[in-house]
This record gives structure tokens, sequence and C-alpha cells, in this order.
């Protein structure tokens, strides 16, 4: 049953003797769209590496759809990895160098055994021609890689897509076009987003919800 | 002689095998001291090739046409054939400062930034003695206290690295100051500080030149701003105009996309710098394109410049 994807009382960071993150807990709820706001150092990203099922926390539990996850980064089970997509701020930070659009478009699909011919109808959701599929990050602009990312985040039909500061390297026109392609996908899927961001007039606007992380507690 | 940077029908072109890639196309802009001005497009659409070439930075394909006249402070220069040793010894630093995009990988992580700044201080101002008291002037008008610069650069948060590159790019006291893409990836709080400033800097008599895709912090920081799409600038005017009162489709496209506005993209995708059409490069992905846009519109000569046949 579709319960949404919830950090459970998760305490979490790189040093257990200095949590990034205390006894936190946050739901992204099916179709919905959760806004995740705070200042650089209070655990956004690293609320987002939790569940995204990249980082373990150190105590809590992060539940998928009602079902506790157990094991993280390669250790995940392959059928609770694939229910959640990823964005990340960075895209040339994000895509193999050497890939073309295409092939990086098409590495979830290929990494699961499915076919890769939907590459070119994700390509079109994200208003990639097929032209530039052909060519490689460092022949594109961060807006037009950003787009390839977001499809590539969407190929395997994700319940739950973490987008971790997508927009930040994007131009106001190029952030609204992403927004409504991920929009247009949860009205169809019915998949709960969470929208990690420091710009407060943006999640205002994309966010049914928006939860605010204190500060680093200053030391 | 007026202080102030004239660019003139600056042009830059980067040939690369079987291909030439027009980055810059015919951009006409003016700036003086006392005032702010943003040139705002998206990512890839040479705004960074622009201030590489007001820098002397351009990779050695580049091929340029056109003026960028630098006056004032200094004798007449055309930075776009100066040799470099001119610009390294007149120009970096002195006339033009540079604002980094990132201030924490800009600094050299293995010195302190009171080794750096001091360094600084001690080429800028060789004749000066009190090369320590000269570092800490310029850190406390930065906003950083004395003990701040003996910290490396990881020692430093976001806002403080901020604040070293700002001081050290004032070393110099350069009237001209280009800041590109200074507030990607800062938190807004950060943002509000280095906003403040660049006011400040302005107030100062200095003059700023902001490069950036971010159309909310353009207008919170400038007094006027230039467009730019498909290397070429499309529309320039007073801040409040351009925002408030676009004539570009485009222009009134990026506002529309902003969160507080409509929330709406403008359609289709930016034309290939490698392929740009003969006419408005905008025309593809406009709605009022009609015959009459297959000639390219020229920027008018006027306060609120608008480069359209058939402005909004």
């Amino acid at each position: 049953m579709l319960t949404g994807l919830t950090a459970d009382a998760i305490t979490a960071g790189y040093d257990p003797a200095h949590p990034v993150l205390t006894d936190f807990t946050l739901t992204v709820p099916p179709g919905r769209t959760v806004g995740l706001a705070g200042p650089s150092g209070s655990g956004k990203s690293t609320l987002a590496r939790v569940l995204a099922l990249l980082h373990a926390p150190f105590t809590g539990a992060v539940h998928l759809d009602g079902a506790p996850v157990t094991a993280y980064r390669h250790r995940a089970p392959r059928r609770q990895r694939t229910c959640i997509g990823v964005l990340f701020q960075q895209p040339r930070l994000s895509v193999d160098p050497r890939m073309t659009l295409r092939t990086a478009i098409a590495e979830p699909l290929r990494a699961n055994g499915r076919p890769a011919d939907v590459v070119d109808e994700l390509a079109d959701r994200v208003m990639l021609t097929p032209e530039l599929l052909t060519r490689r990050p460092h022949e594109v602009s961060d807006g037009q890689l950003q787009r390839a990312c977001l499809a590539r985040a969407l190929a395997l039909g994700p319940a739950y897509l973490i987008c971790d500061e997508m927009t930040t390297m994007l131009d106001a026109s190029t952030t609204a076009a992403l927004v409504t392609v991920i929009r247009d996908y949860q009205r169809r899927t019915g998949a709960g987003v969470l929208a990690i961001s420091h710009d407060a007039v943006l999640l205002r606007h994309w966010a049914d919800e928006v939860v605010t992380l204190p500060g680093a507690a200053t030391s | 002689m007026v202080t102030e940077l004239v660019l003139d029908h600056l042009s830059v072109r980067f040939s690369l095998p079987g291909a030439t890639v027009a980055a810059v196309n015919d951009v006409s802009l003016r700036v003086r001291p006392g005032e702010c001005v943003a040139l705002v497009g998206e990512s890839g659409c040479g705004k960074t090739v622009l201030a590489n070439a007001l820098l002397g930075f351009l990779p050695g394909n580049a091929q340029t046409s056109g003026t960028a006249a630098l006056t004032g402070d200094g004798p007449p220069l055309d930075l776009l054939t100066a040799p470099d040793a001119v610009l390294a010894a007149t120009v970096r630093g002195r006339r033009i400062g540079l604002i980094p995009q990132s201030p924490a990988s800009h600094l050299t992580p293995v010195r302190t930034a009171r080794a750096q700044l001091e360094e600084a201080v001690r080429v800028h101002h060789p004749e000066g003695t009190a090369t320590r008291d000269h570092a800490h002037r310029l850190a406390a008008r930065a906003g950083l206290v004395p003990d701040d610069l003996d910290r490396y650069p990881h020692e430093l948060s976001g806002g403080m690295a901020q604040r070293v590159a700002n001081a050290l790019a004032l070393v110099g006291d350069p009237w001209l100051l280009i800041a590109d893409e200074p507030t990607t990836g800062l938190d807004r709080h950060l943002v509000d500080g280095l906003i403040g400033e660049f006011r400040r800097m302005v107030a100062d008599g200095r003059a700023v030149l902001l490069i950036t895709h971010d159309l909310a912090a353009a207008q919170r920081v400038a007094d006027r701003i230039a467009v730019m799409y498909a290397g070429r600038v499309v529309e320039a005017g007073p801040a409040d105009r351009v925002l408030d009162a676009p004539r570009h489709p485009y222009s009134a496209g990026l506002v529309n996309a902003l969160p507080d506005r409509a929330f709406t993209p403008i359609p289709g995708l930016p034309p290939l710098l490698t392929d740009l059409p003969p006419g408005c490069a905008f025309a593809p992905r406009c709605d009022r394109a009609a015959p009459v846009c297959a000639a390219r519109p020229a920027l008018a000569d006027d306060r609120h410049a608008v480069a359209c046949h058939l402005p909004c």
C-alpha cells in the first residue's frame, strides 16, 4: 500500500558524536510535494541522502510504503532502490562525462535489464531534442544537462522523487519547465516529491507544504 | 576623461573542428562608476565568455571583434587587443576586480586568508610599510575581524570565504568589479550580505557588472539590467522597467517564469550557438514572431532599449 516515504525519528550524519540531524521525522506522502528549507549545514542534503537510501542513519528508520528499509546504498534491495529517484544540485557532477545524454538517460534502464526504447519518450517529456541526445555533457548547458538528469531520474518510473537543490544552477524559465514536468509526472503517477531548496519563494509556489530545518547548532 | 567601460559590437567566436561557436554576438553595453549593471541570461548564453573576454581569459581558439574600451584611472585601453602583460600589470585587480563564483575554491587552500590578503597588499602597494594594518583595514571593511584572517580556506564558512574574496578584489582599488554568478548556491542570508556589499561598492563610486542567471538577485541589486539571449543583448534598461514592463518577448517570458509570477516556462529550447538563425534568435520560440523577424533586429540606442521588431 502506498503510505509514503517516511524518515522515522532518524539521527544521521557523518560523526556519531555530532549528528547533523537528531530524532527527525518527515513523511513524503504519495501525490504530494513536500518542500524542505533551511540554511546551509542544517541537514537538508543529509536527509535527502538518507531518504534516497544512499546514507544509513545512526538510529531511527526509513519506511518505504510501510516496509522498513533494512539496508542502504548498494545493499538496499533493488525493488526499494528503484522506487526512489534523485536529482542533485550539480548536473555536471552527476553525469559520467564520457556518456552521451542518450546513454546517460538509458543507464538506469540498462542496469535493471529493461528495454531502452522509452528514452525518446523520456527525452521528449523533458524537451530535449534528438540532436541534443547525441551530445556529451560538456557540449550542453547546465539547464540541458539537468533536463537529462530529470529524464534519467524518471526512467524507472519512481514512486518518489527527491530533488536536492535541483534548480540552483538554472535560470527562471528552465526552473519553471522542470517543475512543470515533475508536476505532470505526479499527476499521472501519483508520485510523492521532496523538494529541497534554500529558495523560499520557489518552495512556497511549488510545494504543498514546507518544512523548515532549524539552523545548525552554533558551537 | 570619463571613467567608463564601453563595449561596442563585441563578438567572440570559438573555432572547433567542423564548427564555429558564436558565443557573444554584437554586444554593446556601457558601464559607469556608481551603478550596478546586471547581465542576465540562462546558462550557455555567453555571459561568462563575455566576462572572460573583458579580463583577457579567453582560450587560444577564440576570435574577437569589436572593442571593449576602458577609460579613466589609467590610459585608455581596448581590453580585447591589449597584450596579456599589460592586462596583468595594469588592469586585473587594479582597474577591474573579479569577484569569483566559488570563493572557497578561488582561495589557495594551503595558505591562510591573511597570507593571501597581505601578499595582495604587498603586490599592489609595494611602497607601503604597514602591510598588516592595511590588510586589517580591508578585512574590516569586508566585515571580517583580524582573527578570521588566520584561518585556512577550509576553516572559513561560505560567508567568510566570500568576504575574503571581496577584500582581495578591493586591494588594488579597482573602479569596476566583475562578479560572475556570485550568488549561485549561497543561502538567502549570504545572498543578502553580498547584495549589501555590492550596494556599498556602488555607493563608494565603483561600478559592479553582475553576471547572473538569477533574475530575482538582479532585481534586488541592479540599477540597470541587460538581458542576454543566444549571445546577444536583447533588452537593456533600468532594472524596474525591464522587470515590470519588459519589452522583449524573451525578457517577458523570463519574468513570467519566476515562481511568484506565472511560474510558466518559455516554450522550446535556446538555439545552438553553432547554428544561430540569421534573423532574431528568439523567433522560433516566440508567439509574436512574424515574417519581419527573419531579419536580425538591432538593439535600439535608447534608455530602455530592445532588439525586437515587434516589442511588447
